[in-house]
């Protein structure tokens, strides 16, 4: 047996390690292959599915209204957008006319389910990187949304908040209030967490040039939402194919120049300034009247598809359904999860960073496993 | 301390359960008996499993049709499902937006072209995909340059050509949204369009996963979502909704019994 080693080679093989299913920086049940040359990564290989629960198809064996509780169960962290997404594909389907109350209060409730689901994003991004204190202050705000939701509609994560055809319940007595109250204490906080992270020099060292991808790529990748924005294509659902009642408001779409981490997280705290914008807009002008339509007692839309798509937190969700006019529940029921197509740039963005920057750019996309495996 | 403590409760209230444990056990045993008398001790995986084969000598001459007519599945149910989608002509009265009619120019007679509650769709042959697909992303009058989803749908009852595969694209400078769609034969392969779009490459291993349609070209077919070690297509119509099998439906008393005397049978 001879073993020729000379005393200053060493092995320089790539190394592949493994990272997750349970790691407290994948967000979930996501697992990384990250093949390294030291520190840097080489290759990463992304593998889902450890959340796989079959909600397509679970969803074309049970009927079309017990299908909005189905989708509460996917992005978890923004389940009203699920709903709102879900409803109106129906209505499109069914060519239902939704009350316009019950419009502005769907926008209303996506825009705060905007801010929970951003506010969730900031504080596991933020502790991910080490600043644990904006983790703890994200969270303490984010419950004040949750009990508005509470409020509204008796639950806190899975609201199964709206139906086809507009709400379940009209809003409870001095919620707009405590709406309004709410908006003003989220604005004050975002200046507090600016203050926290914007020039912190370890921030703008762990997120600047971490990451960085063109526009152009970042459209062929199929990156949707806050991360295509920030690669400077002015891309929002709300604006360009106007739903809800989006088209009723004045609002801005932020971009930002560089695609970078840091300019990831520049436009969604500019977001979370025009969600509250958006829904101080649709609380001025509620209009008063029914919050549910004329819907058909059994949901039976004639056979036909459809796709329709709306902006949930995380990038376009899009429902593509399809009727096949006899049978009680949709013959095929698609989802296009947003997280799933921002997911599948990660390997794209991670090549020839540091394995610490792996950490900072799962939490810049911001996936939720439930969405992503279904 | 946990250990002693654990198999009392069981025990415990089983006496009244026993009568009505006990009877599946008499009556499995004639038949499976080999089988779950050498699995039980060994396996408590494979006592779990036991309550899965029904109770043999109750009513094997009804319960072997239907558990065949479970398996082959056309019409389980609900009525007999469609033979196809009805993909209806665009109205008269609705005028094709600019990349239709672009679309059609410049290929004539090539696709069929379909409206529905505002969508449009293009119906493609297989082959000439790639070719439709590349003209649209790059005519800067249709720029579609977003691949926003990708999707298959199973119409099992339709004769060659089994499935549609739908492709929804999407341009960012125009703002259109056109939807792709290719009808395909059960063991046919579809073109990979990854290197239009390379959007792509997640749903079309998506699509394998769950319809079993293979795509020329991909540069990594796995699956997806399912193990890798896994059987059959999950979204394809013919494959069935839930494990327990008919038992769990037609008489839950009876399959709580058969699963409560095998939970019992692991703690002896």
């Amino acid at each position: 047996m001879q073993i020729e080693r000379s005393a200053t080679q060493f092995d320089t093989d790539e190394l592949v390690i493994n990272m997750g299913p349970q790691h407290p920086s994948t967000h979930g049940v996501l697992r990384l292959v990250l093949r390294l040359d030291g520190e840097r990564v080489v290759d990463a290989d992304v593998v889902i599915g450890y959340l796989h629960r079959g909600i397509e198809k679970l969803s074309e064996n049970r009927d079309w209204t017990q299908i909005v509780l189905l989708t509460d169960r996917m992005d978890y962290v923004a389940a009203a957008t699920n709903n709102l997404g879900y409803c109106e594909t129906v209505e499109k389907l069914l060519q239902l006319e939704v009350p316009r109350r019950a419009r502005y209060i769907r926008t209303i409730l996506s825009e705060l389910q905007r801010l929970a689901s951003h506010l969730v994003w900031l504080g596991t991004h933020a502790m991910d990187i080490g600043a644990v204190t904006v983790f703890l202050y994200c969270l303490r705000e984010r419950e004040l949304i949750l009990d508005l939701f509470e409020e509204y509609c008796g639950a806190r994560l899975t609201y199964n908040s709206m139906r086809v055809g507009g709400l379940p319940i009209d809003l409870p007595p001095g919620w707009d209030r405590k709406v309004r109250e709410i908006c003003d204490i989220v604005d004050a906080k975002v200046v507090e967490y600016e203050q926290l992270l914007t020039q912190n020099r370890i921030w703008l060292e762990r997120t600047r040039e971490v990451g960085v991808i063109s526009g152009v790529e970042a459209v062929a990748m199929g990156f949707c939402g806050p991360p295509l924005r920030a690669s400077g294509v002015a891309r929002d659902v709300r604006k360009d194919e106007p739903y809800a009642a989006y088209a009723e408001f004045a609002f801005d779409i932020p971009i930002g120049a560089r695609g970078d981490t840091y300019d990831r997280y520049l436009v969604r705290l500019e977001e979370i300034r025009q969600s509250t914008r958006i829904v101080r807009q649709a609380l001025d002008g509620l209009p008063e009247g029914p919050v549910l339509g004329k819907v058909p007692r059994l949901i039976k839309p004639p056979a036909g598809e459809t796709y329709h798509a709306i902006e949930a937190p995380k990038g376009e969700l899009g429902f593509f359904i399809v009727s096949d006019g006899k049978s009680i529940s949709p013959y095929r029921f698609r989802v296009r999860p947003p997280s799933f197509c921002n997911l599948q740039v990660l390997p794209r963005l991670v090549r020839g960073h540091l394995v610490a920057d792996v950490v900072a750019l799962i939490g810049t996309i911001d996936i939720v496993l439930g969405e992503v495996d279904r | 301390m946990d250990q002693p403590a654990a198999p009392k409760p069981p025990s415990a209230p089983s006496p009244p359960a026993e009568p009505a444990g006990a009877p599946p056990a008499p009556t499995a045993a004639p038949a499976p008996a080999p089988a779950t008398a050498a699995a039980a001790p060994s396996t408590p995986v494979a006592a779990d499993a036991a309550p899965t084969p029904r109770p043999a000598p109750a009513r094997p001459p009804a319960a072997r049709p239907e558990a065949k007519a479970g398996a082959a599945r056309p019409e389980p149910k609900a009525p007999p499902p469609p033979p196809g989608p009805p993909d209806p002509p665009p109205p008269a009265d609705v005028a094709a937006p600019s990349f239709i009619t672009a679309l059609q120019a410049a290929f004539p007679g090539v696709g069929t072209v379909t409206y529905w509650v505002g969508d449009w769709t293009v119906i493609v042959p297989a082959d000439r995909l790639i070719e439709v697909g590349r003209w649209l992303r790059d005519t800067s009058e249709t720029a579609f340059d977003y691949c926003a989803d990708l999707t298959a749908v199973d119409w099992p009852m339709r004769a060659p050509e089994r499935f549609d595969l739908v492709y929804c694209l999407y341009s960012v400078p125009h703002r259109f949204r056109l939807r792709l769609k290719v009808r395909l034969a059960d063991q046919a392969e579809a073109p990979s369009v990854t290197g239009l779009w390379p959007a792509a490459n997640w749903f079309e291993r998506e699509v394998f996963d769950m319809f079993g349609i293979r795509f020329t070209g991909h540069p990594d077919l796995r699956r997806i979502l399912m193990p890798e070690e896994w059987q059959g297509h999950p979204q394809r119509k013919d494959y069935p909704l839930e494990g327990p099998g008919e038992l769990l439906l037609e008489d839950p008393q009876e399959w709580l019994k058969l699963r409560n005397a095998a939970r019992e049978a692991d703690f002896d």
